[in-house]
């Protein structure tokens, strides 16, 4: 818990909104109230204050200098998850994004924070993430946590009651982590394939050969690729889920793109962006551009909303650099994510998807839906897989509470909503709750387990259950 | 802040959790949809039941202190903007559907329960309530009925007035009142329900409400009207109506209206079009068809460029929605909106349209004319920026001539949104110093201490209506209420 604001602060606060939010966005709002339904913290709570309309009244009072900032106001705006869900629900058009990370950076940048605070932040956005090499080691420690044993021993002694559940549930249902040569040897260029032609066919049915394409002889045109794509692989998805990464590159592969992987791309910055630590994710903006552009591609893929929604935000983040602006407006225009890609490729023409009788549903990722504006792409993938019976989830564009941290740091909030949303899922039952994103994904996961139904259902990220359909095994 | 003597008493009559009043929430609850007012409530109190209302009203008597009633805060009239400061009461908490009565068509509710609740919840249950404000996603029933708002279906079926059959109301001496009832008639005395309904909270406070239902229509059809002129546009609406021919929904919007909506919500609305109509007939399936197309005919005679049915459900109801976005979608132009509600006879909608674009042109605004033509209710909105003191001086002087010339043409100076603090200085414009006597004199006698919401309806005429920073006008008073707190 960081400190009780002081005077002076409060005043350092107050200017840094005036200079950090655009006073013209705070007067967008007409406060009609149309985006109180699409709030989680409103829905939750029932409470103006925790409404899109109330905290933006919230920004706006401190930016006119009609209130002064108060550790209410910081705490209501951190239990905003962020999802943006009120910016699709806004018919004015208020970019509530934007004022609510250049508030939290306002906040950040001058409230001194308690040591231990302090250390956290630096670990996290200064040592961790965006150094993919850190983050190779330390998914590695929960590898070794998981293999050697320690795991079941913590679970067996009860050791593991000390963390609180959120966290407790959490480890366990971290998927398998790759082994560290897997993490590290990730390709940099990858040919299309071409299945109409047998020896191709082949080679796509093992992950093994993924990495190794690039010398496998080439035999399937790929000088005429269907689309060349640059793909953002994100610093979790290329640890943890990194399985996930290979079937994206498989499936784009088999759509007949041409995939270029700049390996000194660097982690997305969202989780920087969002807890305030705007500074940290300006330089890696940057690093990702400059990455990126020497690429000549017109298209970045991405395969978790989370990432992809803040690399189209760089153009807000970078709008005021003179020498940035236009890199960012460019890389922003340039990120889709892999399900439109896919469909763009003509995959639904080009396969017949078909996998055992089950039935299936989608939980929007909330960037992917409120930011990239990505919907239906996932959901007609979905539906054509013959075999499946694709069921609509009630208040699937409601966040389910992951939001990247904030389930750790807001855990009654966070649970409150993944408990109302698997009440949902329950009255559908499917056998598959597929993502788009590798914190939905885990929340899911979670939902699932603290629920009781890991009998009965498993929750997957959409990219391995194409790859599974393509084979329909 | 409260007095700690004061809370600890408001807590013991709702608990401890039920009253509010940190900086946080004095700033939430200080503003409604009105632009340009605001100011702080001393404190939100959340009642469970009319005995903590009843409680609540008698404490606040005792203690002076104003209680400004709020369902959802999205009426247009700064009606529930603490002008005073006091006790904002909000139903948040009494959100429950009480009883459906199926032998007597009713249903009982509370006042919080949001208005798409109700709709839903009787459809789903074979029957149908007609009001649909297009707030109705987050407003609530209170509100509504307290504001009498229309909708789109307001031209065939009546305002919320024509649906409300019952009311229990905490008044301000603290007497609980119950008007009507489950009654298809009833004349004993006088008609206080309808005195309540659209009394904006200054009469009293509702805490149950019985409604009317009817069944509902058998079938529907959705049409869109589109035309190369506002006036031609204007004159089918007078022209459907002079044919004898009541439809379900007659909308009117015009180019800069369809523009900011289709770019919210992605209809296929004709943007290079001057205006369209919205139009929705029900009823049985052959009387529906015929209908349309009688007034398929007559948009062509006068000028339609082209007009299409909606081939789905689904299409329809995705036109109505985005309809009902259109105020909120024009505030994508310009930083304020300033929306008027100006209505006239239903003859006179052409008129008033052609006045509104002249009005506009002299003082060099840009208006959106969007509105329940059928009705002849029309809402002329302002785009403009509260920073500009110039614009905002035209503003108010456009206003102020929209109004007049609506009076002129018969008409009113608000359909549908209530006068609230925003359009005070107007009420006098509508109905005259004995019109103003006869209220003030029920507001008396009713509320000697002036004490239910107060600074609504009544108020010194030298106060504007659209808060251009003027000494007199409502932000200043709020700026300085603001300091003071
Ligand atoms: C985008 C938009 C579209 C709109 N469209 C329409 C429309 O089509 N038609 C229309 O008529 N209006 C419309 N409105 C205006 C507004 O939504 C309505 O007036 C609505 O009825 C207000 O409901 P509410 O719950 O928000 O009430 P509030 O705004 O909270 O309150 C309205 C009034 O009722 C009083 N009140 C509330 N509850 C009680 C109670 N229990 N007892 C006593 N007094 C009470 C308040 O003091 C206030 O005077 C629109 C507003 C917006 C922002
Ligand atoms: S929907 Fe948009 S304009 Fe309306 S209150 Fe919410 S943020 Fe403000
Ligand atoms: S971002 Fe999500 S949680 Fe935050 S105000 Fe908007 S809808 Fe609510």
């Amino acid at each position: 818990m960081s400190r009780v604001t002081t005077d002076a602060e409060r005043n350092a606060i107050q200017q840094a909104f005036r200079q950090k939010l655009d006073e013209d966005e705070l007067l967008n709002c007409m406060r009609c109230g149309f985006c109180l339904p699409a709030c989680p913290t409103y829905i939750m709570t029932k409470q103006e204050a925790a409404s899109p309309r109330g905290r933006i009244a919230l920004m706006k009072g401190v930016y006119d200098g009609t209130i002064a900032y108060d550790d209410d106001i910081g705490r209501q705006l951190d239990l905003c998850l962020g999802c943006r869900a009120c910016e699709t629900a806004c018919p004015s058009g208020v970019k509530y994004g934007h004022l609510l990370e250049n508030a939290r950076s306002a906040i950040n940048e001058n409230k001194r924070k308690t040591l231990k605070e302090k250390a956290i932040r630096k670990l996290t956005f200064k040592d961790l993430f965006p150094n993919q090499k850190r983050m190779r080691q330390v998914t590695g420690l929960v590898r070794l946590y998981q293999k050697s044993g320690l795991k079941k021993l913590a679970e067996a002694t009860g050791a593991i009651n000390i963390l609180p559940e959120t966290l407790r549930t959490m480890q366990s249902i971290l998927p398998e982590i790759p082994d560290a040569k897997a993490m590290r040897e990730r390709p940099v260029h990858l040919a299309p394939i071409f299945v109409d032609q047998p020896s191709a066919a082949e080679t796509a049915t093992t992950h093994a050969n993924i990495a190794t394409n690039e010398e496998a002889p080439i035999n399937h045109n790929a000088e005429n690729p269907v689309k060349r794509v640059a793909f953002f692989a994100g610093c979790l998805m290329d640890t943890m889920f990194l399985k996930t990464n290979e079937a994206t590159l498989k499936l784009l592969q088999l759509s007949g793109c041409e995939i270029f992987i700049p390996p000194d791309q660097a982690c997305c910055g969202a989780l920087h962006g969002h807890s305030g630590e705007a500074a940290g994710a300006r330089e890696l903006a940057k690093r990702n551009i400059e990455a990126f552009e020497k690429l000549d591609c017109d298209t970045i893929v991405t395969n978790a909303g989370g990432c992809g929604a803040y690399l189209i935000d760089y153009a807000h983040l970078l709008a005021d650099d003179p020498e940035w602006s236009e890199r960012a407006a460019r890389f922003s225009s340039c990120i889709k994510d892999l399900s439109e890609v896919l469909l763009e490729c003509g995959f639904l023409e080009k396969y017949h998807l078909s996998l055992p009788n089950q039935v299936v549903t989608f939980q929007d990722s909330c960037h992917l839906r409120n930011v990239m504006q990505t919907a239906t792409a996932p959901r007609r993938l979905l539906q054509a897989i013959d075999g499946i019976t694709y069921r609509e989830l009630r208040e699937a564009d409601v966040c389910c509470g992951s939001a990247g941290i904030y389930n750790l740091l807001h855990e009654d909030m966070a649970t409150g909503l993944i408990d109302r949303k698997m009440g949902h899922v329950k009255n559908i039952m499917p056998h598959v709750i597929v993502t788009a994103n590798p914190g939905c994904l885990l929340q899911m996961k979670f939902g699932i387990k603290r629920h009781g139904l890991e009998s009965k259902m498993e929750a997957v990220h959409i990219a391995d259950l194409l790859l599974k359909s393509v084979s329909g095994c | 802040m409260l007095d700690k003597a004061f809370k600890e008493k408001l807590m013991a009559i709702v608990g401890q959790d039920n009253v509010l009043d940190s900086k946080e929430n004095q700033v939430a609850f200080s503003y409604d949809a009105t632009p340009g007012f605001q100011s702080l409530p001393d404190a939100v109190v959340f009642p469970g039941s009319t005995e903590d209302v009843q409680a609540i009203v008698k404490l606040c008597r005792e203690m002076k202190t104003p209680t400004v009633p709020r369902g959802s805060g999205t009426n247009l009239s700064a009606g529930t903007c603490p002008v005073q400061g006091g006790i904002v009461l909000s139903f948040q908490r009494m959100d429950q559907i009480l009883e459906l009565d199926e032998e007597n068509l009713t249903l009982t509710v509370q006042p919080g329960v949001v208005t798409q609740k109700i709709c839903e919840y009787v459809e789903a249950r074979g029957f149908f309530y007609p009001p649909d404000p297009s707030s109705m996603k987050i407003s609530t029933i209170g509100g509504n009925i307290m504001e009498n708002s229309g909708g789109l279906r307001g031209l065939k079926y009546g305002v919320t007035r024509d649906y409300v059959l019952g009311l229990t109301v905490v008044l301000a001496n603290g007497d609980i009142l119950h008007t009507g009832g489950k009654l298809a008639k009833d004349v004993a005395g006088y008609d206080l329900t309808r005195l309540m309904v659209g009394s904006e909270g200054t009469l009293g406070i509702v805490t149950e409400a019985i409604l009317k239902l009817v069944p509902p229509p058998p079938s529907k059809m959705t049409m869109l009207s589109v035309y190369e002129s506002m006036d031609d546009a204007a004159e089918t609406v007078s022209a459907i109506i002079a044919a004898k021919i009541i439809p379900a929904t007659l909308e009117f919007l015009d180019r800069a209206t369809i523009e900011v909506v289709e770019d919210y919500a992605h209809v296929g609305l004709p943007t290079e079009a001057a205006a369209i109509l919205l139009i929705e007939q029900d009823g049985d399936p052959e009387v529906v068809k015929r209908d349309i197309q009688q007034i398929a005919d007559i948009c062509r005679k006068h000028g339609a460029r082209s007009v299409q049915t909606a081939q789905t459900a689904e299409e329809a109801q995705a036109l109505l929605t985005a309809r009902r976005t259109a105020l909120s979608a024009c505030a994508r132009k310009r930083p304020t909106t300033i929306l008027e509600d100006a209505t006239v006879p239903r003859s006179k909608v052409a008129d008033m349209v052609k006045a509104i674009n002249r009005i506009a042109e002299k003082y060099q605004l840009t208006i959106c004319t969007f509105g329940h033509a059928g009705d002849g209710n029309l809402h002329p909105t302002v785009l403009t920026d509260v920073r500009d003191q110039d614009e905002m001086a035209r503003v108010e002087k456009a206003f102020q001539e929209i109004f007049a010339t609506a009076i002129e043409l018969g008409g009113t100076i608000t359909g549908e949104h209530g006068v609230g603090a925003m359009k005070a200085p107007y009420l006098k414009w509508k109905i005259g110093d004995s019109g103003i006597r006869t209220m003030q004199a029920i507001k008396t006698a009713l509320d000697p201490d002036n004490l239910l919401n107060p600074g609504k309806l009544f108020v010194p005429d030298h106060a504007n209506s659209v808060g251009t920073g003027n000494p007199a006008s409502a932000p200043t008073q709020t700026a300085e209420r603001m300091m003071k707190k």
